[in-house]
């Protein structure tokens, strides 16, 4: 799955443009950033209904290359603007987190763990 | 020990959102360096961990970062109010943190230990109302 394919699955708006053809092994749905943090794994998504700089920063201590805001959640000036420096594409999608996890999880994308 | 990259960064306690720009300077630094993405991504993760708690508990703080061709050294310094119980901070769940910083998706007690997970070496010197010296070290394969 690339970065588009997210797009198309869960109807996204993209709000900045990373590198839409990246490649997504896997996915994490979290609002707790330290939990996101708990978890390492390569070419990941992250979908979040927390809406602050430190899902960005967070993003890009572990190599995301995208971030889902779900519930169609607006993220502020200061957070697009430190995603584009980073080169992380951020999308808004109007499904909650539990549907927006489960599409992407029947659409073949793994949590990358089986726990 | 000459043949170290030193770098210093300031630790601001009073925006919450800056906290993790030394970690993003660090990660940054460390791949043009060329090493392997799993050393820096474990050494961007604890740091920022720290960083974040540093800002969460102490108002801010230093970090002095020695970085060597087979091992980072990391020592975040803060005049903080000092943790008073070592080994209940190292439990996973265990936290001090205000609620308002819960609302920020940090202070669920996952700060130590997921620190002490990617780091190869961990040590906390504390003193109550004096502050925290946390020293990490993590080795490159």
């Amino acid at each position: 799955m690339i970065v588009k394919d997210i797009i198309n699955i869960l109807e996204g708006d993209v709000i900045c443009e990373g590198d839409l053809n990246q490649e997504i092994k896997t996915a994490c749905g979290s609002d707790m950033m330290s939990d996101v943090l708990a978890f390492v794994k390569d070419q990941s998504v992250l979908l979040t209904g927390l809406v602050n700089p430190q899902v960005v920063r967070t993003a890009e201590m572990m190599d995301m290359a995208c971030i889902v805001f779900v519930r169609g959640k607006d993220p502020d000036q200061s957070i697009i603007t430190l995603a584009e420096s980073r080169g992380i594409t951020l999308m808004k999608t109007r499904y909650r987190m539990f549907t927006a996890c489960g599409l992407l999880y029947t659409n073949g994308l793994s949590g990358g763990t089986k726990v | 020990m000459s043949n170290a990259i030193h770098l210093h960064y300031e630790v601001s306690g009073e925006d919450f959102t800056r906290a993790g720009e030394a970690s993003g300077a660090v990660k940054k630094r460390l791949k043009s360096l060329g090493f392997n993405s799993d050393a820096i991504r474990r050494v961007a993760i604890a740091m920022y961990e720290a960083e974040i708690n540093m800002v969460i508990h102490a108002d801010g703080g230093y970090c002095d970062v020695d970085i060597y061709p087979d091992r980072i050294e990391i020592l975040l310094a803060d005049h903080g109010p000092g943790i008073a119980d070592v080994d209940k901070a190292m439990q996973e769940g265990f936290s001090t943190a205000p609620d308002n910083v819960r609302n920020l998706g940090f202070g669920a007690g996952m700060g130590l230990p997921n620190i002490k997970k990617y780091t190869d070496e961990m040590r906390i010197e504390t003193t109550i109302g004096v502050g925290t010296n946390l020293y990490l070290t993590v080795k490159v394969a």
